[in-house]
């Protein structure tokens, strides 16, 4: 599956007041062009910095199911941040990672993914559930699944790599990705 | 007036709403994160890295919190593109309590550049900090919450070896 393909099974089942803290690169681009919403924030820079954003979110908004859509690029890089999600626990968070197992938005790098299991260091790191899917079919039922059982939990997503380079950055300014978020999370 | 002590300070950032702590220790803050650890108006999270702790601000105050950092002087480093390329763009404010290690070159050697150019950093980045003492505890205080409240940018509260009691 393409990375798109996976967005296009994943963005339809996240509820209207879910916040959606999304990593730099394609992910956000992709998100953005497919379904934009209020409640996405959207960072444009601080690679690897989606988790830890994420994770104050769903402890400040316990009420909230918060999800993280992040890539296997910024896992590596605050990998240290797994540990600090399964330590606070936080039941209403899943983390969504899209790997593709490269840099894709810097000219496709290889990243480290390809030999790490990535959701076997979110088990051990101590995540309620972590798991991976490798087909589109997959990711519907393995999704709602893990948001009916409380977190954190942990999906990976293999894709290949192959996003649209033609698909646009995000087109608000900081500042309003800041204030719409702000507004939509109440 | 009563003098500056870890209690009255962290007492004192309570009543000021800011009720989300996070951090990475250093000698020189253990006392207030000795405080922090037994306050039920506040939380303090251990964080495993300056710029984790600046995410997790940031979703904190996304989330309705006051976000608070505490870190040594050489987290300036690790979290500086974090200020940068988030906080700062995306008016995103916390109250940072940095550590003023290597100051006046009497330091270990590690300490020893950053003590001295870390203001300089700080400076160079637009990020507006003042040295807290015994005595300037409300001074600063209103000069962050306006930065932070107002602005919606980050204030950093520099803190010198002494001002704190520290707990090995």
């Amino acid at each position: 599956m393409k990375g798109t393909e996976a967005f296009q099974e994943l963005l339809p089942l996240i509820k209207d007041d879910e916040p959606v803290v999304h990593a730099n690169g394609f992910i956000c681009r992709e998100s953005f062009a497919l379904k934009d919403r209020e409640a996405n924030f959207y960072m444009i820079g601080s690679m690897g910095l989606a988790s830890s954003i994420g994770l104050g979110v769903a402890m400040c908004k316990p009420e909230k199911s918060v999800i993280i859509i992040d890539g296997d690029g910024n896992v590596l890089m605050s990998m240290g941040t797994l540990a600090m999600i399964a330590a606070e626990a936080p039941e209403n968070l899943t983390h969504v990672v899209i790997d593709n197992e490269v840099y894709e938005s810097t000219g496709s790098q290889r990243s480290l993914s390809g030999q790490v299991k990535l959701e076997e260091v979110a088990k051990s790191s101590g995540y309620k559930n972590a798991m991976r899917v490798e087909k589109k079919e997959e990711i519907k039922d393995a999704f709602l699944k893990m948001k009916e059982s409380p977190g954190p939990n942990f999906l990976l997503i293999k894709v290949e790599p192959g996003f649209d380079p033609s698909t646009g950055r995000v087109t608000h300014t900081p500042e309003e990705i800041t204030q719409r978020f702000m507004q939509a999370v109440g | 007036m009563s003098s500056l002590t870890s209690q009255s300070f962290i007492n004192r950032l309570i009543q000021e709403n800011y009720k989300f702590f996070t951090g990475i220790p250093c000698s020189l803050l253990s006392g207030l994160i000795y405080e922090l650890e037994g306050q039920q108006d506040a939380r303090y999270v251990p964080a495993v890295r300056e710029d984790a702790a600046v995410g997790l601000c940031t979703g904190a105050y996304l989330a309705g919190a006051q976000p608070v950092l505490l870190m040594q002087n050489s987290g300036l480093g690790y979290s500086l593109n974090a200020f940068t390329s988030l906080n700062l763009i995306y008016h995103i404010p916390m109250l940072v309590i940095m550590s003023w290690r290597g100051k006046d070159g009497k330091d270990a050697p590690e300490h020893i550049i950053m003590g001295d150019i870390d203001k300089r950093l700080l400076e160079t980045a637009g990020m507006e900090y003042s040295l807290l003492s015994e005595t300037n505890c409300d001074e600063v205080i209103q000069k962050a919450n306006k930065k932070i409240l107002e602005e919606k940018l980050p204030y950093t509260l520099i803190v010198e070896k002494g001002l704190f009691d520290e707990r090995h």
